[in-house]
């Protein structure tokens, strides 16, 4: 990575600026992760050395615009080639705003400021938080005043296209009182072979009453390398779903925490992986009960195959005062292979009364019988274990409760199995 | 549970535990012949291999492990901070009267043979045991063993003993399953150990009554280091127990024990443990099995006392067939942190692990599990179970779970499962109802929490068990 401070454009405000500064600041004096470090055990901390790789302009950028389908009908639509505006198109109702985030910070600075990255990463990836700060030059805001619902889908394209391009996409989405919004985030890679580098950072805060469902797909290429944070917060009834689909890269970093900040909130944490060949994915998450009478439910289902490697490291805690909390936590890893490995760290910190926790992580093959009982009904081995494993993944999917977006992530998920099966060239 | 019962409970809390602590809670007079001071250097090291006329190889051994424990940091980047809080230099690494334990109660000195007394060791060895020691600060004041099963070749002395007379059983083992440079407090113990038992089983010998040690310590700012060698023949089986307790000093007390089991082909050890120091002990303990085919390894481990427990037993399953087992209950009061857990590392073909850990903090006590499952690539049929539960009584207790599970490959089952809960305010209202008081009925309904581990431990532990948990029980409801 290059060791000279990017620049902030000339048109953002001067307080961006100045957080733009503090937090190259921060990246500089912030020490790299080591062997040892907690939040990093099982990882892979050579996979952080991001030597050579820089932003780039936009590259094919028309034929990447052409490239990016996804749902039938949407709210509203962008593509960003190399975190620069390639495309975009909106029919979103009156008072919302939804606008790339370098025009969002000149029209609605004081907005942007008040929610643009607030909490503190805590979870490993500090550094790199505070490099995506440094670095951010575009992405989607969305703001959804009260009482405002948003039919269909915001949809976002994130392309990387040119060798060892580095890529800060960033989504924030914030929702006033009773208000909904649903937002879709797709990385891809122009091309099969080239590595690219995405730092992205997605910031979803929900006001009170309010519903706010995020949806990010990740089909990067398998030499590329992604740091996913997201952070939610719910405040007083609201609910956030966040829903992260993991089929590409050689290593994606998910760093999910979701801060429960008012009785009655709700969060899904929810996540289908299925990693093969030699890929890589690391994801930490936090559920943080500041208040009490809170409910949070976490599902990650990773199907390994191959030499392919998880880890799970999740923790749900509780305040002090965060008394009547419902949390929960699952992770699945279904073994596809006899040399895939999955790692699952689930903890739990009460520190509350009257409060219902419980976590469960399990490891486990298709049984031969349930092989068996397709095969009888003339199903191949080979589409039996598919189907089976489709199987897992939509149980999942199914949660995401929208048609159209759970399609969606199916059909990147039916390409991956396709990819699998055909040998994965 | 109200704002107002919770204040009254927490006072009553700590009445049952003042209580309760007394058993244990008495000294005498020091009067030790050797005393190798406050703070650790390599002179101390010299002074404790000269005191017990170490052969070289145990020097040499100390001197390494003290190098290991030196260079090794505190382990906070994980564990409590707590831990900052011992401060190495006030310690007093070995502290005895200068006499070889005894076989016969008659002979050990009249203010130990008390102390035992009051504990009621002698009274038990007669009625259920098959062989005793027992541990007074750095050495074992008497260590016995049956007759008869002397005469079947079974070995129990201390480890002094264990390594000087029997060094051909005793060092191939000796610092195998658990090396000095394992952690910084079994680095630690390496370099000072002292006391602690060495057991061999001979082939095919079946104790029907367990062994028993029991470890005390009487000595203000005393860090007591025993080390254990357990070596079960093949097709041999033991159940071997320990207890501890210390008076309550002004100031922290440091215990760290290294205890390594050895199952060979076809045997079995159960280790029972019952941790009752008192509240300012540090009780900092690195415990292994191994287990080769066939053979199987049980931790029964039961926490109660001590400031601040760290104790993860572990077995290594090394033969194809292995078993092991942790079956772990912990209670945590006031000042109180049991950090607790199991390791399971699944070395071979068809191995099966299982653990179940309940935790119950009480008052402002915390209590964490820590568990590792690790099953690497090209096994086949390996399962490990994990269940760990946690009852909060008061809304200050705390509880947390850390376990990481390893599993490569696709031909293993494993599942974990956690839960957290509390005494809900209708069980106790059901139980009022019936005429219990409210005291009665958190009793109650603590011991049916834990009732199917109780029932893990040897009939006259669990009813110690029930007797204590009872005791700590009955103030913590208004």
């Amino acid at each position: 990575m290059t060791t000279i401070a990017p620049q902030t454009s000339a048109t953002f405000p001067a307080w961006f600026a100045a957080r733009q500064q503090q937090a190259w600041e921060r990246y500089q004096s912030t020490p790299t992760p080591k062997r040892g470090d907690e939040p990093w055990r099982f990882g892979n901390i050579k996979q952080l050395n991001f030597d050579g790789f820089q932003k780039a302009e936009p590259l094919d950028a028309d034929a990447l615009v052409a490239r990016s389908t996804g749902l039938e009908s949407t709210a509203a639509k962008f593509v960003f080639v190399n975190d620069t505006l390639a495309h975009s198109e909106s029919k979103v109702p009156d008072g919302v705003v939804c606008l790339p985030l370098a025009d969002a910070l000149e029209s609605h600075g004081d907005l942007v400021a008040k929610h643009f990255m607030q909490q503190e990463t805590r979870l490993g990836s500090a550094k790199y938080a505070a490099l995506h700060e440094a670095s951010v030059s575009n992405g989607l805001f969305v703001y959804v005043p009260d009482k405002v619902e948003v039919d269909g889908a915001i949809e976002v394209h994130h392309w990387i296209s040119g060798e060892n391009t580095a890529t800060f996409p960033h989504t924030l989405v914030v929702t006033g009182t009773s208000a909904k919004v649903r937002v879709v985030d797709i990385y891809r890679s122009a091309d099969d072979i080239t590595p690219g580098l995405a730092i992205a950072f997605n910031d979803i805060s929900a006001g009170k009453n309010s519903h706010l469902d995020y949806v990010a797909i990740q089909s990067l290429n398998e030499v590329s390398r992604v740091i996913q944070i997201n952070e939610s917060s719910a405040a007083r009834d609201a609910s956030v779903k966040s829903f992260i689909l993991n089929t590409g890269a050689a290593w994606a970093r998910n760093e999910s925490l979701t801060r429960l900040e008012g009785s009655g909130s709700r969060s899904d944490m929810l996540s289908v992986s299925i990693p093969a060949r030699e890929q890589e994915y690391d994801q930490r998450t936090f559920q943080h009960h500041a208040s009490e009478g809170a409910y949070s439910d976490l599902l990650y289902k990773n199907s390994l195959y191959d030499d392919s490697k998880t880890i799970f490291s999740g923790l749900i805690f509780v305040e002090e005062s965060a008394h009547h909390t419902d949390a929960y936590q699952t992770c699945r890893n279904l073994m596809m292979s006899d040399t895939a490995e999955a790692h699952s760290m689930p903890g739990l910190e009460i520190n509350a009364d009257q409060v219902k926790c419980s976590h469960g992580s399990t490891a486990s093959q298709i049984h031969d019988d349930e092989i068996f009982y397709l095969c009888a009904r003339g199903i191949d081995p080979v589409s039996a274990r598919q189907l089976i494993a489709r199987g897992f993944s939509v149980e999942v999917v199914a949660r995401i409760e929208d048609e159209a977006i759970e399609s969606l992530v199916l059909k990147y998920i039916d390409e991956k199995f396709a990819h699998i099966a055909s040998g994965g060239a | 549970m109200s704002e107002e019962a919770t204040a009254i409970l927490d006072n009553e809390t700590k009445d049952a535990i003042n209580v309760d602590r007394s058993k244990g809670d008495f000294k005498f007079p020091e009067r030790n012949k050797f005393d190798a001071g406050r703070g650790l250097s390599s002179k101390t090291v010299d002074y404790i291999s000269d005191v017990k006329n170490d052969p070289d190889w145990v020097r040499e051994y100390r001197h390494k492990a003290l190098k290991t424990f030196l260079s090794k940091p505190m382990p906070t980047n994980w564990a409590t901070k707590d831990l900052e809080n011992i401060d190495f230099d006030i310690i007093r690494y070995y502290l005895s009267d200068g006499e070889k334990p005894k076989r016969s109660w008659d002979e050990v000195p009249a203010d130990v043979l008390e102390t035992f007394e009051r504990l009621g060791i002698p009274q038990q060895e007669r009625a259920f045991l098959a062989g005793v020691e027992a541990q007074f600060d750095s050495e074992a004041a008497y260590s016995n063993v049956k007759e008869d099963l002397a005469k079947e070749g079974v070995i129990f002395v201390n480890s002094t003993e264990g390594l000087k007379d029997y060094e051909e059983i005793f060092r191939p083992y000796f610092g195998k399953v658990i090396p000095a440079g394992d952690n910084k407090f079994s680095a630690l113990n390496s370099a000072v150990f002292s006391g602690g038992s060495f057991i061999y089983i001979p082939k095919g010998v079946k104790l029907k009554q367990p062994l028993q040690a029991y470890f005390r310590i009487n000595s203000e700012n005393f860090g007591q280091f025993e080390r254990t060698l357990i070596i079960a023949d093949e097709g041999s089986e033991v159940m071997y127990m320990e207890g501890c307790t210390a008076p309550k000093f002004e100031t922290a007390t440091l215990h760290s024990a290294v205890v390594e089991l050895v199952a060979l082909k076809g045997a079995k050890i159960q280790y029972v443990t019952v941790q009752n120091w008192s509240s300012n002990v540090y009780n900092l303990v690195t415990k292994r099995g191994l287990a080769m085919e066939d053979a199987e390894v049980r931790w029964i481990d039961c926490n109660i006392g001590s400031r601040l427990t760290m104790k993860y037993p572990g077995v290594i399953m090394k033969g194809e067939g292995a078993r092991g087992e942790v079956v772990s209950i912990a209670l945590a009061n006031d000042d109180q942190h049991q950090d607790t857990g199991a390791k399971m590392i699944h070395a071979a073909n068809n191995t099966t692990s299982n653990v179940v850990s309940k935790s119950i903090s009480v008052g402002q006590g915390r209590s964490t599990y820590r568990g590792q499952v690790h099953i690497p690539k090209h096994l086949k049929g390996c399962k490990n179970n994990t269940e760990c539960d946690a009852l909060l009584i008061n809304s200050k207790s705390r509880t947390d779970t850390y376990p990481a599970i390893t599993v490569k490959g696709n031909q293993h089952v494993t599942q974990h499962e956690a839960s957290v809960s509390q005494v809900s305010e209708e069980m106790l209202f059901y139980m009022q109802q019936r005429g219990l008081n409210e005291g009665q009925a958190m009793s109650l309904a603590v011991n049916g929490f834990i009732n199917d581990l109780v029932r893990e431990f040897p009939m006259e532990y669990s009813v110690e068990l029930k007797r204590l948990i009872d005791l700590e029980m009955e103030g913590s409801v208004g």
